[in-house]
This record gives C-alpha cells, sequence and structure tokens, in this order.
C-alpha cells in the first residue's frame, strides 16, 4: 500500500489556478492596479499633499493648473487636489460600504424567495413595492427623519455617514434581489441540487456550497454596478443638502459645486467626474476578471 | 452477507404510490386539477435484483424513483424500505436510511456542481453523514475512483473537463460514497453515446456484484432493460401496465402496451427482423391532468373493448410472478388473481429461477 500513501496528497490548491487566470484578464489587472492606486490616493494621500481641504486662500481663488495648485483651486481659493483626495475617502468608503449593504441584502432576500417556495410570494411582493417607492422623496423622508438623532448620537459625519450608507444600502437591492432569485430558481432544479438533498444536506449548507457559488456572476456584476450607483446617489443627496454638511468635500459635492462655473473653469468639473468614473470602471473590470476567474469552466481556456 | 432470509425478504416495497401534483390557477393559487405523474403503483424490489422500469417520457418513472429517496412529496401510499416507512419517517430515521439510497442522474452534465472538483464532488456525501477526517475522506475518494475507472491525478479536475461517460462515472462514485443498498439509477445511459453506454452499463454490473447492490434501474431503452434486468415494469401515465420477469415479458408480452413496445425493437436476428410486425399506436399519450375514464390505455389501445371505457381494470397476477392491469387478460386468463399486495412476496421464490 506505499502508492496508496503516495497517492493521499491533498489536490493542489485552486486558488493559485485562480490567481493565474485573473492575471491573464488584463483588463481585470490594470483595474486592480488603478483601483489600489485610489485606495492608497486617499488613505496617504493627505500625508504627502498636506494642504487642508478646508483652507481658505481668497487671493488664490480661481486659479488655474500651477506648481502650488496642480488641479488649481475653486471659487474660495481652496486647493482642488486636496478636496479631490479628501472627497474620495468619503465617496469610496460610501460607495463600498453601501454597495456591501445592498448586494448583502439582495443576495438574502433573492436566495430566501428563490429557495424557500413559501417566501417567494411575499418578498417579491415587498421587492415589487420597494421598487413602486419614488425613491428620492423616500431618501429625503428618512434623512430628515433619523438625520439628527443619529448625530447627536454617533457625532456629524459618522452619523451621517451610517445613515447615507443604510439609505442608499436600503434603497438600492431590489435588482440584486430579482436577478439572484431567479437564478436560484434556476439552479435549485439542477441535478446536483437533487443529488445533494439525496443525501440528506440541510437547506443552509445546501445554499452555501452549491447555490451561492453558482449565482456568483450576477451578484458581482450588481456589486460593481452598485459602487457606481452608491457614489452617484451620494451625490445626489450632497446636491440637496442632505447628504454631508456642506463645506464637507465628496466627489458628488465637488461635482456639483463646479457646475455653477461649468463655463467658466470647465477643468474644475472635470477632476471629480474623471475620478467617479475611473473608480467605477476599475472596479466593474476587476469584477470582470474576478467573475472570470472563480468560473472552473472560464479558468480550463 | 446475504443469508437466504435477506435473499427472500424484499428490499423495498411499494404500495398504491400516489404521486399527484396540484395545478393553481388565478390569482389566490386555488387548486384547480392535479396532475396524475404516479398513481397507484405497487411493486417490489428484492436484495440483489435490478428491477427495470421502463416507459415513454413523462409516465412517471423519475417521480417514482425520486419518491422512494424522498426527493418528491408523496401524496398517498406507502414506501417501505427495509421495514421501514419512508414517506413516514422522521428526520432522525432518514438520517440512517438515506446513505442506503442513492441516485444516479440522467444528464451527468447537470448532476455535477461545475464549480466542484472531482475530489470535492465524491466527497460530499461523505462530509454529509459527518464521515471521517479529511485524510480518510480523500483516501476514501481515491478508491472510488479507482473502482469505477477513473483515475486517481483527475481529482483536483472539474467536470467539464471530463466526457460524459467520466462525467457518469463521477456521478456513480457519489452514489456508490455511502456504501448504500439500494441505487436508482434515473436514465444513467440516455445521455451518453452508445459506445460508452456499454461501458457504463458494464461498470454498473460490475459494481453490483461487488458491491451487493440492489437496482431500481429507470430507461426507455427496452433493449438496455433487457440486458440489464431481473425484472422489468412497464409504465405508462403513471400506472404500471405489466411487471413480470424479463425473460417472459420479453418472449410472451401480456398487456398490448407492451406488445406494441417490444414490438418497436428491432431484432438482432435478421431472419426475426423480417418476421417482426410493428404494431402503430394511434394518437397521442392522453394528459396525466386528464386521465381517459377507465384503463388509461383505452385510447389509444388497438384491442380496447367497451369495458375498458368503464372500469379501470385491477394491476392483477396473471400467471405466477407477472402481472398486468388488461381486462382482456381478466376474461380469458385463468382464475387466480390476486393484488399484488397479498401475494407478491410470498410467490417470489419459484418467480425469476
Amino acid at each position: 500500500m506505499t502508492e496508496a500513501v503516495e497517492f493521499t496528497a491533498p489536490p493542489s490548491s485552486q486558488w493559485n489556478d485562480v490567481w493565474h487566470q485573473f492575471k491573464s484578464h488584463r483588463g481585470a489587472l490594470v483595474g486592480c492596479l488603478f483601483f489600489v492606486f485610489i485606495l492608497l490616493t486617499v488613505a496617504f494621500g493627505p500625508m504627502v499633499w498636506s494642504i487642508d481641504p478646508q483652507y481658505i486662500d481668497i487671493r488664490a481663488r480661481n486659479s488655474g493648473m500651477s506648481i502650488a495648485h496642480p488641479l488649481g483651486t475653486d471659487q474660495l481659493g481652496r486647493d482642488t487636489l486636496a478636496r479631490v483626495i479628501a472627497g474620495g475617502r468619503t465617496s469610496v468608503a460610501v460607495g463600498v460600504t453601501a454597495m456591501l449593504l445592498s448586494v448583502l441584502l439582495g443576495t438574502f432576500v433573492g436566495v430566501l424567495a428563490g429557495f424557500f417556495p413559501k417566501f417567494d410570494g411575499p418578498l417579491m411582493r415587498f421587492t415589487d413595492l420597494f421598487l413602486a417607492l419614488p425613491l428620492l422623496p423616500l431618501l429625503l423622508v428618512m434623512i430628515m427623519l433619523f438625520r439628527d438623532v443619529l448625530r447627536s448620537v454617533l457625532g456629524p459625519e459618522s452619523g451621517v455617514f451610517i445613515l447615507i450608507v443604510c439609505v442608499i444600502g436600503i434603497t438600492s437591492w431590489m435588482q440584486a434581489a430579482r436577478i439572484v432569485r431567479g437564478d436560484v430558481l434556476s439552479i435549485k432544479e439542477r441535478e446536483f441540487v437533487l443529488a445533494s438533498r439525496s443525501v440528506g444536506t440541510p437547506p443552509v449548507r445546501l445554499v452555501i456550497r452549491h447555490i451561492l457559488p453558482n449565482i456568483l456572476s450576477p451578484i458581482m456584476v450588481s456589486a460593481t454596478l452598485g459602487i457606481a450607483n452608491a457614489i452617484i446617489t451620494e451625490s445626489a443627496l450632497s446636491f440637496l443638502g442632505l447628504g454631508f454638511p456642506s463645506d464637507f468635500p465628496t466627489w458628488g459635492r465637488l461635482l456639483y459645486d463646479s457646475t455653477d462655473y461649468l463655463q467658466q473653469y470647465p477643468e474644475r468639473v472635470l477632476w471629480p467626474g474623471l475620478a467617479i468614473s475611473l473608480t467605477v470602471l476599475s472596479v466593474n473590470y476587476m469584477g470582470d476578471g474576478l467573475r472570470d476567474a472563480l468560473d472552473p469552466r472560464i479558468r480550463g481556456r | 452477507m446475504h443469508t437466504p432470509e435477506s435473499e427472500a425478504a424484499p428490499l423495498i416495497e411499494v404500495r398504491d404510490l400516489k404521486v399527484h401534483f396540484p395545478i393553481t390557477s388565478g390569482i389566490f393559487r386555488r387548486q384547480t386539477g392535479v396532475v396524475q405523474a404516479v398513481h397507484k403503483v405497487s411493486f417490489d424490489i428484492r436484495n440483489g435484483e435490478t428491477l427495470g422500469l421502463v416507459g415513454e417520457s413523462g409516465c412517471g418513472k423519475s417521480t417514482t424513483g425520486r419518491a422512494i429517496l424522498r426527493l418528491v412529496d408523496i401524496t398517498d401510499g406507502s414506501i417501505a424500505f427495509a421495514g421501514v416507512d419512508i414517506p413516514k419517517a422522521d428526520k432522525r430515521q432518514m438520517k440512517h436510511l438515506r446513505p442506503q439510497m442513492q441516485m444516479i442522474f440522467q444528464d451527468p452534465q447537470a448532476s455535477l456542481n461545475p464549480r466542484m472538483t472531482v475530489a470535492e464532488i465524491i466527497a460530499e456525501p461523505l462530509i454529509e453523514q459527518g464521515q471521517k477526517t479529511r485524510r480518510e475522506r480523500l483516501q476514501r475518494v481515491y478508491e472510488l475512483m479507482d473502482s469505477v475507472g477513473l483515475n486517481r491525478d483527475w481529482a483536483a479536475r472539474y467536470p467539464h473537463e471530463f466526457s460524459g461517460g467520466q462525467r457518469q462515472r463521477i456521478g456513480i462514485a457519489r452514489a456508490l460514497a455511502l456504501n448504500p443498498r439500494l441505487v436508482i439509477c434515473d436514465e444513467p445511459i440516455a445521455a451518453l453515446d452508445v459506445s460508452i453506454q456499454a461501458q457504463v452499463v458494464n461498470l454498473l454490473e460490475r459494481l453490483q456484484v461487488s458491491h451487493q447492490l440492489t437496482y431500481l434501474f429507470i430507461s426507455h431503452d427496452l433493449g438496455m432493460v433487457r440486458h440489464i434486468a431481473d425484472r422489468v415494469a412497464v409504465m405508462y401515465l403513471g400506472r404500471i401496465m405489466e411487471m413480470g420477469p424479463k425473460d417472459d415479458l420479453y418472449s410472451n408480452p401480456l398487456h398490448p402496451y407492451t406488445e406494441a413496445l417490444l414490438s418497436a425493437l428491432p431484432q438482432p436476428d435478421p431472419g426475426l427482423e423480417r418476421k417482426r410486425r410493428r404494431i402503430l399506436l394511434k394518437g397521442d399519450v392522453a394528459s396525466p391532468a386528464d386521465p381517459p375514464s377507465g384503463c388509461v390505455f383505452r385510447t389509444r389501445c388497438p384491442k380496447a373493448i367497451d369495458l375498458c371505457r368503464e372500469r379501470t381494470p385491477k394491476f392483477a397476477q396473471i400467471a405466477p410472478g407477472r402481472f398486468a392491469a388488461c381486462h382482456l387478460l381478466d376474461i380469458s386468463g385463468d382464475e387466480n388473481k390476486t393484488i399484488p399486495g397479498n401475494s407478491l412476496t410470498g410467490s417470489k421464490g419459484e418467480i425469476t429461477k
């Protein structure tokens, strides 16, 4: 039985293969590097570029690109680069957390509705209800109701942060839930699920082992789109004066502040706009590559 | 292992099994009818035997198999596996019973999770039954791969890298992982090339001997069933039309439906093939949601008489070990008719051999 011992080495890890496939997707690699770059910039940028984004230098207002202000200044003389970096911190944090929340909620509702027939009707009607609600008024009402309470408990900035993340998460999970439900319905009729049931696998493990890995693609897609959606919704809220305080920079706020000066200083819209688009694009590519890398059928090619 | 007693006792006894699916319609999902997928089906499978279950698509073969594994909820009837009534078994009993009966599926593509490696797929039943350490499980997986003829080096591969026949072997290895007594083969060869079919069937036969398995072999391939089965049951529209030892059934079919089915089977002997006369059935299979009155086969039966419309024929023993549901046999046949529930087990000893 010596050869049996020799052969009992466990099969090699699949994570190497995943990384190998991810690397071979050039867009994903570039997207990943760029997203890491954005994360590093917003995390450590303020240490390198140490101008206070709130500092008003009225004599340098509306200046163009220069050594002192690489991206120029705004109408109050605040440095745009510092504001983009500071705004990125909030926007990326809000985008990622709100996306996580909405995808988690959406997947949970979708799996529950798709897998357990008795929840299907009520949960999907509930989803329809949310889809039918006019979102912006709902957002406004929610923020009106909870902003002051949260602010007083958690402080002005973290209070608003949590509120905005929750509000965006709660109002954007419906698409994910519908897509996930549809996929769960088709996957759960496949014979490997039946095979798993025939050995007595309880539903929770069945979902984790068989259903979730097979609905990864739509979840991934809605997650990457969700980041973009969350950043943009946050901008809209800031624009309406219901997001973060008006002097607190976010990408959306910078964008909306600059629209007044669009004709005189078009480049001022460009910087936050570029930051938002590139972030969204890089996340999309990253999600695309990750989805391919996690699918063994594509990986084999 | 095989005492004479266990040889005689049926491993599984199905009595008057009914699986009806409700049809709902309207906003309030009111039940407006039922699909009689399986209706009053009774049969036994003895230890170590292979029962072939044949019939056309949609006649309830697979549903019967799934009902035995309790993968669909039954409407009525009883299924006794080694003396335990499966539909009424509680969770604890089921946990004990599940490993003893396993299933091999038709579509080897759909029956394997594309995101799991071969080793993970075969080890899943072992994990679920809480057996062994990781290392022992892997050892067992390799043993199973050996016994179904898969190379051990393929353990880390994914199902899509294999051909249909190899995938079916993976499915078979998974079914054998827990050392089952009963394996329900749900058209295991229907999706395979003819050359591969023979390999898989030979593998199944070999495993039956080496693992002392009992098979319920569901198929629509009459030739293959003749090869592998000991006894054959013919289903039509959710009912068993005829059941008997394979040689008798193939050489001398009792029921008009069996006769028609067998007349479609090509004969390898050219002399016999020239003499073969096909019985062509007219019309389509009736809807299981609205089966014909009396005998369900009467709408297509070339020998139908008035009685067939009025009364449902009893599924009765016509000759020792041979059962059929047909009025014609009632009239012309001999007198000792009984329902299988009473006599099947008793008369079994002298039927087949």
